[in-house]
């Protein structure tokens, strides 16, 4: 369960895990994308950053809508709209559910509407979908949802212009969405 | 990487307060943000406001074609990156004088998506919004299957159609229509003798062999359709010419405007030397272009490259439309 405690602390995480793995996004971005998804989202975990800490004793809502508002004006590019709307739509359903499986789910149908894209594309959607279906979040399934992108043709962004060169390269929006997943693991009382 | 920059993730901020001081003629910057409008407020009275943007790295695209006649604001993102929907969003209160707002966004999917947060957000205000979506890229094909063809050096013909047009008091349907009806004639082609490097990446997006060129590269460094060896300027306009008429047919019949774009470290001398071999070239098919520009205009920073776009001119305004006055720094 989601409370505004938990939230915080879980990007906590997130920030670190950017801050640490941001050269290895960008490394992952250059050869099917334009190279800079590690700057992208470490502008926008720092923005999420400094949007929280001028909160005071904040409601659930109250930081979802932040974390949204900090990615969508901070990333750019196509992520920050998609990490945008993900955590956007969550915020509008957490005056009804504090459960983390029905957020992502709010969330997981939000980035498909926002991008256009679905399952199999290449996208971070396919990390988020199977992390969505299972109703146990694991780092199996995290894993193993990242590394299936590997073998993926990409329809969708910039990588869809490769075409079946796009083929044998783990999508970046796939990682990172991962390393999203991995801190809410690590966060106590969210699942 | 050697740039005459300070720190990497600084250019874009640093590059825009450069623009505005040296240009204050031409260009104000919105506060708290990285989107610039039109100094001259009376000419965007009573006119429908035309906004565009993108990732900043394309110069003078896209804040050099802000001024009377032509964009009334334009968006920097970061290095290759959309600007984000508040930044846009700035810059379409800026433009908004009660006649609505017309938006040019190129085909790439952080820029649609960012362009239309944007527009839900000014449509939250009554702000009446319309927008394009440039895609006159032929280098890939248009596919349901792909993010589709990309918006590329022919979006600077579609800003001065669309500003023209906004500046003789065209209503904001008007602008749509007329951008609608013209976009599908714009087809563009591109080949690349060297990558570009962004600054905060530091190297360049892909490599080529000192004597390789690729055909088809877009302005981010996308990949193209062919590598080979260099060839003489006649063999690479005779390659994207065949290119432009397979999409195109050109034929003698009809009127066309010609824009040969510099990617950015081509020198100009190789641009004219391009057009002295095109205008053979066309010349060999009875077509001699009613409108030439030739020149940097959509960029990829240090990228080596030049763009052949051809715009068929099947109605008769759009000439008018293309040789009407503006007061920009590039156009």
């Amino acid at each position: 369960m989601l409370t505004a405690e938990n939230t915080q602390e879980w990007m906590n995480k997130f920030y670190l895990k950017i801050e640490q793995n941001k050269d290895y996004l960008s490394e992952l971005d250059t050869p099917i994308g334009d190279g800079d998804h590690g700057n992208n989202m470490m502008r926008g975990v720092e923005g999420v950053k400094q949007g929280l800490a001028q909160l005071q004793d904040p409601d659930l809502k109250t930081v979802l809508k932040t974390i949204a508002m900090g990615l969508i004006s901070k990333v750019g590019g196509a992520s920050g709209p998609l990490y945008g709307t993900a955590f956007l739509e969550m915020a509008k359903k957490s005056s009804d559910t504090q459960d983390i499986n029905q957020l992502i789910d709010v969330a997981l149908a939000g980035i498909k509407k926002r991008g256009g894209a679905t399952e199999g594309d290449k996208t971070m959607i396919d990390v988020w979908s199977p992390v969505a279906q299972n109703d146990t979040i694991t780092q199996q399934v995290i894993d193993d949802a990242i590394a299936s992108t590997k073998d993926m043709l990409a329809r969708k962004g910039r990588a869809s212009y490769l075409g079946e060169r796009s083929i044998g390269h783990l999508d970046p929006g796939a990682v990172s969405s991962g390393y999203l997943f991995t801190a809410l693991l690590e966060t106590e009382g969210t699942l | 990487m050697k740039k005459i920059i300070n720190e990497p993730q600084n250019a874009v901020p640093e590059m825009v307060d450069g623009l505005v001081r040296a240009y204050p003629q031409y260009l104000e910057r919105i506060p708290g943000s990285e989107a610039m409008v039109r100094s001259d407020k009376d000419s965007m009275i009573g006119k429908v406001g035309i906004v565009s943007g993108g990732g900043s790295g394309h110069e003078p695209s896209h804040a050099g074609f802000v001024g009377k006649g032509m964009l009334s604001a334009a968006v920097a993102g970061q290095v290759f990156t959309s600007p984000t929907p508040d930044q846009i969003y700035a810059a379409i209160k800026a433009a908004d004088h009660g006649k609505g707002v017309f938006l040019v966004i190129k085909n790439y999917s952080g820029d649609v998506m960012n362009f239309d947060m944007a527009k839900d957000m000014a449509e939250l205000d009554d702000i009446k919004i319309k927008s394009i979506i440039v895609n006159d890229d032929i280098a890939v094909e248009d596919s349901l299957y792909t993010q589709g063809r990309r918006g590329v050096a022919g979006t600077v013909l579609m800003h001065k159609l669309v500003g023209a047009a906004a500046d003789q008091g065209a209503s904001l349907d008007e602008i749509e229509k007329l951008a609608k009806a013209a976009l599908p004639h714009i087809s563009t082609i591109a080949v690349a003798l060297s990558a570009a490097t962004v600054p905060e990446v530091g190297k360049p997006g892909f490599t080529l062999a000192d004597d390789e060129i690729e055909y088809g590269v877009g302005i981010h460094s996308e990949p193209g359709y062919r590598r080979e060896k260099i060839k003489s300027s006649k063999k690479l306009v005779s390659e994207l010419l065949a290119k432009i008429n397979q999409e195109q047919h050109l034929d003698p019949k009809h009127q066309y405007a010609v824009l040969i774009n510099g990617m950015g470290a081509t020198p100009l001398m190789e641009q004219y030397i391009f057009s002295h071999d095109l205008l053979d070239q066309l010349e060999t098919q009875n077509i001699k272009p009613v409108f030439m520009k030739v020149g940097n205009y959509m960029t990829s920073i240090e990228m080596a490259g030049i763009s052949l776009t051809v715009f068929e001119l099947a109605d008769s305004t759009w000439l008018k439309y293309l040789n009407y006055p503006v007061e920009t720094i590039a156009w």
